[in-house]
């Protein structure tokens, strides 16, 4: 699998230190969710992204784990606080084992 | 409409299916929040669920859960084939308890979210969304 899956993170490139900051998520993956029937009759296998994760210099803001009932192209929208300069870390965990990381830092100012 | 023999075994099919929705909801729905709950009593109180009224396309419904001072929300739509939809877990940077996504909806149904508190305690918020078109396939 893992045809065309395309993360893409809106955070903003600036903030105030200790300010909270929304961060909006999309990942292009097809979830397909193990209960569709092809044209023969056959059930399509299960594959989605079960897990998200989002980071700021290591330190955890939001652990999603995600079933089948999650839509195409999984979005999330939340809100982190910035406690200094760094780095946002987005983690999608896909069935098949596959990892898409992507990352945004962030400057306070 | 006359009572004639097809009409009423058609009348009784869908008595039938209408009746058989709520016992299937039932099982698997009230299994997965027992496991998330362990057992625990579940009040009403400061949770906050989303979601529209009507929805054309059950394949993407957004929804929004945020509730304050929760530790992790669960959210259930009751009546897909596996009731589950997402477990979210606050980290100590999350700057509010709050998150907003897509979900599938196979029919008109009630969207439960389920939120742990810090102290341990559990709140519940539900809403009924009607669905026009189911998001399930099939």
């Amino acid at each position: 699998m893992a045809s065309g899956v395309k993360p893409r993170v809106k955070v903003p490139k600036s903030a105030a230190a200790g300010d909270s900051i929304v961060i909006k998520t999309l990942i292009s993956h097809k979830m397909e969710s193990g209960q569709r029937k092809d044209s023969d009759g056959n059930v399509i296998p299960r594959s989605i992204i079960n897990r998200f994760t989002c980071e700021f210099n290591g330190e955890s803001v939001i652990d999603v784990a995600m079933e089948p009932a999650i839509s195409t192209n999984p979005y999330f929208e939340f809100e982190a606080t910035v406690p200094e300069a760094g780095e946002f870390k987005f983690t999608w965990y896909d069935d098949d084992g596959s990892v898409y990381e992507e990352s945004k830092s962030i400057a306070i100012g | 409409m006359e009572l004639t023999r097809r009409n009423a075994i058609i009348m009784g099919a869908g008595a039938f299916f209408v009746a058989g929705l709520p016992l299937r909801v039932s099982a698997a729905g009230e299994e997965a929040i027992a496991a998330f709950t362990g057992g625990a009593e579940i009040g009403t109180g400061d949770i906050k669920l989303t979601a529209p009224e009507i929805a054309e396309n059950g394949n993407t419904v957004p929804i929004e859960v945020s509730s304050d001072g929760a530790a992790e929300i669960m959210v259930l739509a009751m009546g897909n084939p596996t009731p589950g939809v997402a477990t979210f877990k606050f980290g100590p940077l999350a700057a509010s308890r709050y998150a907003s996504t897509r979900i599938r909806l196979a029919g008109t149904q009630d969207v439960v979210a389920i939120a742990k508190l810090e102290d341990g305690s559990f709140v519940q918020a539900s809403s009924t969304v009607k669905v026009t078109i189911g998001g399930c396939g099939g």
